[in-house]
């Protein structure tokens, strides 16, 4: 199987501060990567990279998801607040240049249960549903592969549980979804792999089971401790 | 770009008491401007109290001028206001109902008929700094405008006085002496007596007697031009430098229209600029291509190859540029269509106010989206927009000479690095034909877009 994405010596620099270096991994069709790390670690520059929000300062991305192809849903739910769900979905449609909008738009309203909510203005919304609305302007394009930053993190536990089977299901459809985030129980229930960042560097890929092996726990409930303590004995407390 | 354009629309029409107040609020302050540029200050309001007798007049000579006349030239510069006595026009001034009182006294025409002292008036105010400095202003000029026109009638009736001395005849005064002989005519009738008298003391004596004839009718003569230079020193004629005279109505109606062109167009263009980061779309909107991949490397199941971006960075400022300046335009044109059913303007020119209004309206724009790309937050964009704008059209309004050299020329300086004073010249050169011409400050606008533009554009460097 090709990977969706491929990235190759990935840096990126601010000035003096290397944010990222020498960033390298494959993500392949229907995987669900977690990037996790510290505050600071990069994950969302390295997320805004692979989006084609900034430029990388070296590095290549390859791969059928790459560049604008990749599906994106920033941190921040980025919608019109002042239109409905349904204006969102199909100006976004037109803009990226989809063949048939309004098919798109059902298609999205089908997928993200937001079909009773179409007509409703964003402003209106739930912060899950305005999540939901996010996500699904990512899809639009139907993109082999989806960034999403932070997805969950302003939302309560029914809300990110929405989420999460909304998100399950479109990995299990075959397309990769790379997320960040800072709950760790998401991580183990949710991730097929785990991409940990410290300080701009790679310091683990692989399963989560693996992490938590290495480090000396077993169940989901020990991520959390399993990261904490594979930070510590790499020198990132 | 379209569909950007129709999103910004919607979301204007869903905005309506943003709409309401971009709309209503330049216009309020466009007509304040226009107001208070078009009216002068007004005739203040002052009480009069006249204590000379009715009918009371003073003798110039064999001439009689009435004293009512100042008080006549003085209520033609004020809002008089008769009040009999000088206690009742201390109330009314109390009271607030007048700015200052005026007490012309029982006695004046007596002092000013004696020719050896002035007459005096006495002048009340009241009120705060502002208002006496106010009040002492205007009434400084209203009281040097009735001494000028009552002293044009003194001079007047001197100079009858004088013609009749010269010239001879009746004075017209009842129990004069008739056909009386004029100084002018003494010399030749002189001339005959001495020619037919002998060599004697009598006749050098009448020769001295007509040397000093002639000498006081020619003085005489000249002292009535004398009277008219001091009457009237100095006579004024003004002639306009560059381009045509420029109506106060219609400068007015320039300033309010530019005034609400660029409050418009600035406060919509940052708002939208801004908007666009706030609600982070930006990014979604503008995002490119990732990493250093090269266009060979491209998939085949690549959604658009040959456009990374959903929209530019440029295109997007371009669009909310010009959206802000074609809402600006719409209400620029119809606060001249309406403001034109009340003043007069030249509607052959038509095609000129359109083109200055344009080039304001984009430039304008340009400083809108600058304003929004450096701001990133929609109540940052507008606050600055709203702070930068009502200084900018009062420094362009400023006129030369009313403030130290240095200063004119910083006010200057900070006018010609903002579109305001160049709208204002070119609006005002296709409205009312006024220099400098039109190309130089559409050319200006045009120099300023592009500087604008560019700031946005360097604003936007970063997405997120």
């Amino acid at each position: 199987m090709s990977p969706v994405l491929s990235v190759k010596g990935l840096a990126k620099r601010y000035g003096e501060r290397e944010a990222l270096r020498d960033i390298e991994f494959d993500v392949d069709p229907g995987e669900l990567v977690a990037v996790v790390g510290p505050n600071g670690a990069g994950k969302t520059t390295l997320l805004s990279i692979l989006a084609g929000v900034q430029p990388a300062s070296a590095g290549t991305v390859d791969g059928p998801g790459a560049g604008a192809a990749i599906g994106w849903a920033p941190q921040q739910p980025a919608v019109y607040a002042k239109l409905s769900v349904a204006e969102n979905l199909r100006l976004f449609a037109r803009l990226e240049g989809v063949v048939d909008p309004q098919a798109a738009v059902e298609r999205m309203l089908e997928q993200t249960g937001l079909r009773e909510r179409a007509d409703e203005r964003v402003e209106r919304l739930s912060g899950g549903n305005r999540q939901r609305v996010n996500v699904a302007l990512g899809l639009l394009a139907d993109p082999p592969a989806l960034a999403l930053d932070e997805p969950t993190s302003a939302l309560d536990s029914p809300q990110r549980e929405r989420v999460w089977e909304f998100v399950g299901a479109l990995a299990r459809a075959g397309t990769a979804v790379l997320f960040s985030t800072h709950h760790l129980g998401e991580v183990s229930r949710n991730a097929t792999r785990a991409i940990v960042l410290a300080d701009g560097e790679l310091l683990f890929d692989g399963a989560p089971s693996e992490l938590i092996a290495a480090n000396g726990g077993g169940g989901e409930r020990d991520f959390e401790a399993a990261f904490v303590a594979f930070l510590k004995e790499r020198g990132h407390s | 770009m379209r569909w950007l354009l129709g999103k910004d629309l919607l979301i204007l029409r869903r905005s309506r008491l943003l709409v309401g107040v971009l709309v209503v609020y330049p216009i309020a302050i466009a007509l304040l401007i226009g107001l208070a540029i078009s009216r002068g200050p007004g005739k203040p309001r002052v009480a009069i109290v006249d204590e000379t007798p009715p009918g009371q007049t003073i003798a110039v000579g064999s001439e009689h001028v009435q004293v009512s006349r100042y008080a006549e030239e003085l209520f033609s510069q004020v809002q008089p206001v008769r009040v009999l006595t000088r206690s009742r026009a201390l109330a009314e001034i109390k009271s607030g109902k007048v700015l200052a009182a005026v007490v012309i006294p029982r006695d004046i025409a007596a002092r000013i008929a004696s020719g050896v002292t002035q007459g005096s008036l006495e002048v009340l105010y009241n009120g705060n700094a502002l208002e006496q400095s106010l009040v002492q202003s205007q009434l400084s000029s209203a009281l040097a405008q009735a001494n000028l026109g009552f002293s044009e009638q003194i001079q007047r009736a001197a100079a009858q006085a004088i013609g009749l001395l010269l010239r001879g005849g009746n004075l017209g005064v009842l129990g004069a002496p008739t056909n009386l002989i004029g100084l002018s005519q003494i010399p030749p009738e002189l001339r005959g007596i001495i020619a037919r008298q002998p060599s004697s003391p009598d006749r050098r004596q009448l020769e001295r007697m007509n040397t000093f004839a002639e000498f006081a009718a020619q003085n005489l003569g000249l002292s009535k031009n004398v009277l008219s230079t001091i009457g009237q020193p100095i006579q004024v004629k003004s002639t306009l430098v560059q381009g045509r005279r420029t109506p106060l109505n219609t400068f007015a109606v320039v300033v309010a229209v530019s005034v609400s062109l660029m409050f418009v167009c600035v406060l919509l263009a940052a708002g939208g600029v801004a908007l666009e980061r706030e609600e982070h779309t930006l990014a979604r909107l503008a995002r490119g291509v990732a990493g250093n991949r090269s266009p060979a490397d491209k998939s085949p199941t690549d959604r658009n190859p040959t456009h990374p971006a959903l929209i530019s960075r440029e295109g997007l400022l371009a669009e909310k540029l010009l959206l802000a300046a074609a809402c600006a335009l719409v209400l620029a044109l119809a606060m001249l269509a309406g403001i034109g059913a009340f003043v007069s303007l030249d509607w052959s020119r038509f095609g000129e106010w359109l083109i200055a209004l344009a080039f304001g309206a984009v430039a304008f724009g340009a400083l809108g989206i600058a304003i929004g790309a450096l701001a990133r937050e929609v109540r940052a964009a507008s606050l600055l927009a709203f702070l930068l704008s009502l200084p900018l059209a009062f420094l362009a309004l400023v006129p030369s000479g009313s403030v130290s050299h240095g200063l004119y020329d910083a006010t200057d300086a900070i006018s010609f690095a903002f579109p305001f004073k160049a709208a204002l010249q070119a609006l005002d050169a296709a409205v009312n034909g006024a220099s400098p011409g039109i190309s130089v400050s559409l050319a200006h606008l045009a120099g300023l877009t592009v500087l604008f533009g560019a700031l946005a554009r360097l604003g936007l460097r970063r997405l997120d």
